[in-house]
């Protein structure tokens, strides 16, 4: 035997959070009983009505189609009843709600490792069009606009200078204390200007001009592509035959090969006189005498390596930063990932290809 | 909740000479007209004259330089920040590309203001998110990213958004700007469907005719070269017996004379 109909009567206030603890206690005394063919709702009762209570009637309406009962909601209040039927009406789209699919180890492993191919694949698709963009400049074919250089050069050249003088004068300074608490055990303080003034031409100050201009410059190149990228404003540059790779890209891997020399020349110096104030000033060392050791200490060709390596690294850093804009996704958590990825990615770069340049320069014995 | 004709409708925004202006320059001033309960209400006039900018101090958004903007007789930027955060919160409204937070899905967007502002149990919240995503025509998209749906989707998922808080004003920055004339129309019908059941006030911000007649109670006209209003009333009354060239040829889409009107309501 089934029940004819049901009569669902709602009296008093159906707002927000009294409402939505109704909608539960409703369900149960649904669940008690048989199944109708019909429920008849009943709202004439209701004083004062919001979300709460829609929720509620869309749940009672989803249950009725799930179980082809029919329902009958003439007697509602109006305007509830206008939204219920807008509800509603327009029934889910096929297919369009989601199931979440949790892949077992193995598959993670292997798409991970997928990705990471195609990643790298890219990597070196977007190196190949930078070299192909280079040449285009060499032969004066490559399209972009000068201001757009002088730009670039003026935001990570000069602009970047005082956080570099900052930044490598320190670095000096800390060298030089180390250095000096060793030698003076075996009376050689001289020779902090020795440590210093190599340490800091043939490594500190490339590396730490690269990893400054990665944080400040590799960042704010993501950072301007990706958010170009959300404005489609690449595609503009596409659909009038302009290529990316040259307006966008070329000006500021330029701008950095040209400025990455001087900022690490800067570091140079000024990490040689960071460490000259310690040696002057605690360990006792004439400025002349500690000018007169460092000069000796370094070579011709230490300068050289650090300089070389400085220029390799704005390369590095470029490359990093642009194509994590270039690749960055549509939104803007996207443009978030990749400046942030673009700084990782440009350190990792630096400091491996130090590692490389330092076991190819012992080999060749530099 | 039934909606009383227009002419007993009570004051919901009333603006008393308000003047917008970004530094020196202005944008426009003594604005001042009354927005009733209930009203969809059209702020029109043609493209660099205002309109966005009238909605963005309507919001809160921007500070006049100088006016009033009343919320049923209390003066918005005379009272402090907490009282303008609880009318701000009555306030609903939909960018023009909708402007969902790309980092969430449709339903965590809808979420987020219910979360901060209701103090509801989590299961409950998901549940007004679907319904409010069913009720704009999105059912089953509730774990979609804005990225992943179309610009006219993105709209609705917007409205939904801004309906979240069952709000008494519901603002709408250019709703049909790249919409297609079917969704366009299906979204004017979604606004007038939404004041019939909510009873809410609605100001639509718009240059679109055909939603003007379709669904404008009243109306104000901002003109960009006297940087003032020049006209105000049910949009029919002004197609018919404004005088004002400006507004007569806006409304008959740049046609001078009457002969050629093919765009009546």
């Amino acid at each position: 035997m089934t029940l004819e109909y049901l009569s669902v009567r709602f009296t008093g206030a159906w707002t927000a959070l009294g409402a939505l603890a109704q909608h539960k206690a409703l369900r149960t005394a649904l669940d008690a009983r048989q199944t109708p063919n019909s429920i008849i709702l009943d709202g004439t009762g209701v004083t004062q009505w919001d979300t709460g209570f829609l929720v509620t009637l869309k749940a009672l309406a989803d249950r009725c189609t799930k179980n082809s009962i029919q329902l009958n909601s003439s007697s509602l209040p109006e305007g509830a009843a206008r939204l219920l039927n807008l509800a509603t009406t327009v029934t889910e789209r096929k297919g369009a709600r989601r199931t979440a699919v949790v892949d077992p180890t193995i598959a993670k492993v292997g798409k991970g490792a997928i990705a990471l191919w195609a990643e790298f694949e890219s990597a070196i698709a977007f190196v190949g069009e930078l070299t192909l963009s280079l040449w285009r400049f060499v032969r004066g074919k490559a399209r972009f606009q000068r201001s757009d250089l002088y730009l670039t050069i003026d935001e990570c050249g000069p602009q970047a200078l005082p956080i570099v003088i900052l930044i490598s004068t320190l670095v000096g300074l800390i060298l030089a204390f180390i250095g000096a608490v060793q030698l003076e055990q075996f009376g050689a303080q001289l020779y902090v200007a020795n440590l210093v003034g190599i340490a800091m031409v043939r490594e500190m100050g490339a590396i730490m001009a690269g990893i400054i201009i990665a944080g400040r410059t590799g960042a704010a190149f993501a950072a301007q592509l990706g958010t170009m990228q959300v404005n489609e404003e690449i595609d503009a540059l596409k659909t009038l035959g302009i290529q990316p790779m040259d307006f966008l890209v070329l000006p500021r891997a330029l701008a950095l090969i040209l400025m990455m020399p001087l900022l690490c020349i800067f570091a140079d110096i000024m990490g040689i006189i960071g460490g000259g104030v310690i040696g002057v000033a605690t360990l006792g060392i004439s400025p002349t005498l500690y000018w007169d050791q460092t000069l000796s200490a370094i070579t011709l060709s230490d300068c050289a390596i650090g300089v070389v390596k400085s220029a390799v690294f704005g390369v590095l850093v470029a490359i990093a930063g642009c194509m994590r804009g270039m690749q960055s996704g549509r939104s803007a958590s996207a443009v978030g990932e990749a400046a942030t990825s673009a700084v990782v990615l440009a350190i990792v770069l630096i400091v491996v290809t130090d590692a490389v340049f330092a076991v190819v320069t012992n080999i060749i014995g530099l | 909740m039934t909606v009383v004709p227009p002419a007993q409708r009570k004051p919901h925004i009333r603006l008393e000479g308000l003047r917008m202006a970004y530094g020196d320059y202005l944008i426009q001033r003594d604005l001042t007209f009354t927005i009733r309960e209930s009203d969809i209400f059209i702020i029109m006039g043609g493209s660099g004259c205002g309109k966005s900018t009238l909605l963005k101090h309507l919001v809160g958004l921007n500070r006049p330089t100088a006016g009033k903007i009343l919320f049923r007789d209390e003066d918005f930027w005379g009272t402090d920040q907490e009282r303008r955060d609880v009318i701000v919160r009555k306030c609903g409204v939909l960018y023009q590309s909708g402007a969902l937070w790309s980092s969430m899905t449709l339903a965590e967007n809808i979420a987020l203001p219910i979360r901060e502002y209701r103090g509801l149990p989590e299961e409950n919240i998901r549940e007004i998110a679907s319904l409010k995503l069913a009720l704009v025509g999105l059912a089953g998209f509730e774990d979609y990213y804005p990225s992943e749906i179309s610009g006219g989707m993105c709209k609705r998922a917007g409205l939904a958004r801004a309906m979240a808080l069952d709000p008494e004003i519901l603002f709408f920055d250019e709703p049909s700007a790249g919409l297609d004339p079917i969704s366009s129309r299906l979204l004017d019908n979604l606004i007038l469907e939404l004041r019939e059941s909510l009873g809410a006030t609605i100001v639509v911000v718009t240059h679109e005719l055909a939603s003007i007649f379709a669904i404008g109670d009243n109306s104000v006209f901002l003109d960009p070269e006297s940087k003032t209003m020049i006209a105000s009333g049910d949009p029919k009354d002004l197609l018919r017996s404004c005088k004002d060239p400006i507004v007569s040829k806006f409304l008959r889409r740049g046609a001078e004379d009457d002969s050629t009107n093919g765009q009546g309501a």
